[in-house]
């Protein structure tokens, strides 16, 4: 009884500290200069806390080590970006094609990009619509490969992104994928600026609406691992034979993390295209998959608050705040030794093998935030 | 007819440098249960290591120097990156892997400046030969021998030698052999130096071919040669080298038609259908899962 | 466990920490922007450098920095309004990816720059595109050739020709030249300036092609040239990036491959230069300049490279002169043109003043048209004397 209402209590926090992060994402936005690298830290940051969830929750969660995701985020930016890309402009975009087999516009279709409503609805539904391909496709992939075991499946997976990737970039399709040019012109996070009759800025929502997207999809993913499906899933993961044992079918749970997780990376696939403003599948390689496994790792395999900030970290040490070692620096005439193109990267590697060696279990290990702020209790309870 | 030939020599060649990084791979699978993923990149590493050495030394002394030096590279790797997590979860260090394999490149970058670096000519392999009509170096026609004869020592020095029967004890039972007396460690850092040995000498025959290095030089052999190994049956020497013969070919063949666009492609959905049929790939031991 | 925690809060403080230094850092101190001023009272204007350093166009970015740099060398200031502003370089590395370009640019817009120049590569100019229209920043494009950089971006301008020019401007070179009747077209998978040159190119060819894509990371590419022999074409035309180009003139130097090796402005590199060298291979490159256009600037550069060994060794460990650093010089110069002209160093005022720029630089006459583009017709193709290891000109081409 007590132990429920403290999660309740929890639960409460948790939202309100959502809820105040919103905010103050929103003041911070309409306060600093937009020009600050701050917002598009956040932005890729967000985006990449959306995929490292939906990477957890199979990795950390259930177990399965895949690494297929930029193969997914790639199908969902691909649908999201053809779907929404105003009929207008597809002529220019398809230039090597004259124009696509797609007539239609999700936003148009709801009164167009300018409308709030058509944006909205549009960007919404074609969103949802990536996730969903990219989950139908896992779906697929996943009735030979979910049969592999660990390191396996993680090959296959890889090979089943390199070949996903290979196919979009076919030429032949190139009415529909654009071949090797890079699909654009769509709703970015920037469309949602509220702008008055000059064209001004009023209102800036475009780092706020990443939050929102992501906050939206890694509290559907917490729900899941609250269910009971979730608690099946870390059944599968601590022990395959013995969840088999208790009634679990196996086969179908691993497959509806694989396309629930991939259906995750899809929409974070969409709100990648519109955080880069494109969507071009040479960016989706297998590299990208590295880095959100990294984040994984560092933030904690099995703990979400824990791949999200270090979503944030990665994306902010990599790009930003370690950006002054690739320029060489002199104070007074001494010049700083080693500084030059590429060391950034080089210090950077070197502070994620020190986490992997020495940090095993990440920031976070297995717990999450919320559990930062009711623990001690437990151990006097355990003393009693 | 001319192109056939040229094909397959080239598919030859490619093969047997796909083998050497493979023997590699399978060896350290066989033993750890581990993708070594920073494999390729320790190949490409040696490559740039004998363009740094040649800059200063001739080509016979910079040679072995390189080898000396990559299997060092190997050794500490293992050491430093692997070893510390022996007990953790093999996930843990796969990732710890990919790590390395990211360092390795960022250094690569740093180091070289981002700028191509030119593999130097090596007396005799570089030359060109002419067979059927077809150009092409000497290198490519030895690459195939050298490797039967470097497979045949290595499948000597596992079932004839002391060592070699501890490396087998290992890969069967890794608990077990400890509680016979094998110095566990020894054996995985000698699996990891003859590795990264091969994987020295697979570079001097690769870059020789293809003498443009880049950091990225190692990520694609080194794919493939794990695709190789895991289609001849990871954990087996001689399968690894059919199956990089085979990936090597077929890469060959595809480029060669209207499909080349997916030549990568292939590769992958070639093993994505072998993991699904005969996971243990071709020659692979069947393992069962203990309770 | 406890460590873990300890890290976690420390990590979030950090994390906070870093949101508030923003705040701080992007209220109060705003260099650049308007009349910002250094501490020895000199006023200061920033220029952004959106290049490649790392990556497969590692090389290309750095020759094309090279001139960017040479020119600040030379001329460090610019009157600006009545009042002398030092010039100050602020360099990006894109890494020659497209999903390191959008926050390489919003770099470059967090540092304040004027206009930023660049960069080698369309596909990553295309990919940072969006991040300079949103902050109203302009950019000039020194030799990114694909009509996507500037189409639909109004801030996007660029100083070179585009690529339906230079692919008709090759196929009719390979016409008119060697007679081609057949001719391989070979590019890197998914690369939006290759895939683009080459369609470019076929489209103005009369004869037949065979198209070929290798995957990103190729290194063998001896099946494409014995595909290319077998098939009897009778030119091969790879507008790949430098890291390929060298391997794909490499190895059809050591095979002693018969059929001529055209190139766009890519392979315009020393690397690719030095890797013919001594052999038979007819290598033949359109660029936007060929030494000796203006004496003067080529002595200049010489002896600046000769001074700065890593000046040399980016521009590729010799003092040829790339036409990519004639471009990135102009490139330069017509930045410092848009300030004058601009009278501001605002974005918003340097945007506007830009169209309007007109220059004449090494490379030629320089003005733009009202997509952006810069108004050219004419191309140099380039040769490669392997003996001399230097490039000849060819001939000039324009294409009514």
């Amino acid at each position: 009884m007590l132990q429920e209402r403290k999660s309740k209590r929890s639960r409460w926090f948790a939202l309100l500290g959502v809820a105040a992060l919103l905010i103050l994402v929103l003041v911070l936005e309409n306060t600093i200069r937009p020009t600050s690298m701050l917002f598009t830290v956040l932005k890729k940051g967000a985006v990449y806390a959306v995929v490292a969830t939906s990477m957890n929750l199979l990795n950390g969660f259930t177990g399965l080590f895949s690494l297929g995701q930029a193969g997914f985020m790639l199908l969902g930016a691909y649908t999201y970006a053809i779907l929404t890309i105003p009929v207008a402009d597809r002529e220019s975009v398809y230039y090597l094609y004259q124009g696509t087999v797609v007539n239609f516009s999700l936003p148009d279709l709801f009164g167009g990009a300018d409308n709030p409503v058509g944006l909205i609805l549009g960007v919404l539904l074609a969103l949802i619509l990536g996730g969903c391909v990219a989950a139908a496709v896992a779906w697929l992939i996943g009735l030979p490969v979910l049969r592999l075991k660990s390191d396996y499946l993680a090959i296959a997976t890889l090979g089943f992104g390199e070949i996903i990737r290979a196919i979009f970039q076919w030429d032949k399709l190139g009415p529909v994928t654009n071949g090797a040019n890079a699909l654009k012109n769509f709703p970015s996070f920037s469309s949602f600026n509220i702008e008055n009759a000059d064209g001004d800025v009023v209102l800036r929502l475009s780092t706020f609406v990443a939050f929102l997207l992501a906050v939206l999809c890694i509290g559907g993913v917490v729900l899941l691992i609250n269910s009971s499906y979730g608690r099946a899933f870390k059944a599968i993961r601590e022990d395959e034979v013995a969840a088999e044992a208790m009634g679990i079918n196996l086969a179908k749970h691993k497959r509806l993390s694989f396309c629930i997780s991939s259906f995750f990376a899809g929409v974070g696939g969409g709100m990648f295209a519109m955080f880069a403003n494109q969507a071009q599948a040479k960016t989706f390689t297998t590299a990208m998959t590295y880095e959100i496994l990294l984040i994984v790792v560092i933030g904690g395999l099995g703990s979400i608050s824990g791949s999200s900030i270090a979503a944030f970290l990665y994306v902010a040490a990599s790009e930003w705040w370690l950006r002054f070692l690739d320029t060489e620096t002199y104070i007074g005439d001494f010049k700083v030794p080693f500084l030059r193109t590429g060391f950034r990267m080089v210090v950077f590697s070197v502070i994620i093998m020190i986490v992997v060696l020495f940090f095993r279990r990440g920031l976070m290990g297995d717990k999450e935030l919320t559990d930062l702020f009711r623990p001690r209790r437990k151990h006097k309870e355990a003393a009693k | 007819m001319q192109y056939g030939i040229s094909i397959l020599l080239s598919g030859i060649s490619l093969g047997g440098q796909y083998a050497l990084i493979a023997i590699g791979y399978t060896m350290v699978y066989g033993i750890l249960r581990l993708i070594n993923f920073a494999h390729g990149d320790v190949f490409m590493v040696a490559g740039l290591m004998t363009v740094y050495l040649s800059a200063s030394l001739p080509i016979w002394v910079s040679l072995p120097l390189t080898a000396v030096l990559t299997v060092l590279l190997g050794f500490v790797i293992e050491r430093v990156a692997y070893k510390p997590l022996r007990s953790a979860p093999r996930m843990s260090v796969m990732i710890s892997a990919i790590g390395v394999s990211y360092l390795l490149q960022n250094l690569a970058t740093y180091i070289t400046g981002g700028l191509p670096q030119m593999y130097p000519e090596i007396p005799g392999l570089s030359a060109t030969v002419t067979i059927a009509g077809t150009s092409t170096k000497w290198v490519t026609i030895i690459t195939p021998f050298l490797v039967v004869a470097l497979v045949i020592a290595l499948t000597q020095l596992i079932n004839r030698t002391k060592m070699g029967m501890a490396m087998r004890a290992v890969a069967k039972d890794f608990e077990t052999s400890q509680l016979m007396g094998i110095k566990i460690n020894n054996v995985i850092s000698i699996t990891f130096i003859i590795g990264s040995f091969l994987a020295a000498v697979g570079s001097m025959l690769y870059f020789t071919n293809y003498q443009s290095i880049v950091p990225l030089s190692g990520s694609l052999p080194g794919l493939r040669a794990f695709v190789a190994a895991v289609f001849g049956g990871i954990g087996s020497i001689p399968g690894a080298v059919i199956g990089a013969f085979l990936i090597g070919i077929c890469e060959s063949i595809i480029k060669g038609s209207d499909w080349s666009v997916f030549s990568d492609a292939f590769t992958f959905a070639l093993l994505i259908v072998v993991l699904v049929v005969k996971p243990t790939g071709l020659f692979g031991e069947k393992a069962t899962d203990k309770v | 466990m406890k460590w873990n925690k300890v890290l976690a809060l420390a990590m979030t403080g950090a994390l906070s920490l870093g949101l508030l230094s923003a705040c701080s850092g992007g209220t109060t101190s705003a260099p650049g922007e308007g009349d910002g001023d250094s501490s020895s009272g000199e006023k200061v204007v920033r220029i952004g450098v959106f290049e490649p350093s790392t990556g497969d166009s590692g090389p290309g970015g750095k020759q094309e920095a090279l001139g960017i740099q040479y020119a600040n060398y030379e001329t460090p200031t610019v009157d600006i309004g009545g009042e002398t502003y030092q010039v100050e370089l602020v360099m990006a590395d894109n890494g020659s990816t497209t999903d390191k370009a959008p926050t390489a640019a919003a770099e470059l817009v967090n540092q304040n720059v004027s206009l930023v120049l660049g960069s080698y590569g369309s596909s990553v100019s295309i990919a940072g595109g969006p991040v300079f229209d949103e902050a109203g920043l302009a950019a000039i494009g020194v030799t990114c050739t694909n009509p996507g950089v500037t189409a639909g971006n109004d801030y996007y301008f660029r100083i070179c020709f585009l690529d339906p020019f230079q692919g008709t401007v090759l196929a009719n070179f390979a016409e008119d030249k060697f007679s081609a009747k057949k001719a391989y077209l070979l590019g890197e998978l998914g690369n939006e300036y290759d895939q683009g040159l080459i369609s470019y190119f076929e489209q103005a060819f009369s004869g037949e092609v065979v198209k070929d894509s290798f995957p990103t990371n190729t290194s063998d590419f001896s099946t494409y040239l014995n595909k290319a022999v077998s098939e009897g074409c009778d030119v091969i035309f790879c507008p790949v990036s430098v890291a390929y180009s060298t391997q794909i003139v490499k190895l059809a130097a050591d095979t002693n491959l018969e059929i001529p090796i055209l190139g766009s402005d890519t392979l315009d590199n020393n690397m690719v230069l030095e890797s013919a060298a001594g052999s038979n291979v007819q290598l033949y490159v359109s660029t936007f300049y060929q030494e000796g256009g203006s004496p003067e600037f080529d002595e200049g550069i010489k002896a600046w490279l000769n001074e700065d060994a890593t000046a040399m060794t980016n521009n590729g460990g010799n003092d040829t002169i790339s036409g990519l650093t004639a471009m990135g010089y102009d490139a330069y110069y017509v930045a410092l043109e848009a300030l004058k002209a601009a009278g501001s160093t605002d974005p918003g005022d340097v945007k506007a003043a830009l169209p309007g720029v007109t220059y004449t630089g090494v490379s030629g006459d320089i003005a733009f048209d009202e997509q952006g583009d810069a108004i050219r017709d004419t191309a140099y193709i380039k040769t490669a004397d392997n003996q001399n290891v230097a490039w000849t000109l060819e001939t000039v081409q324009t294409v009514e």
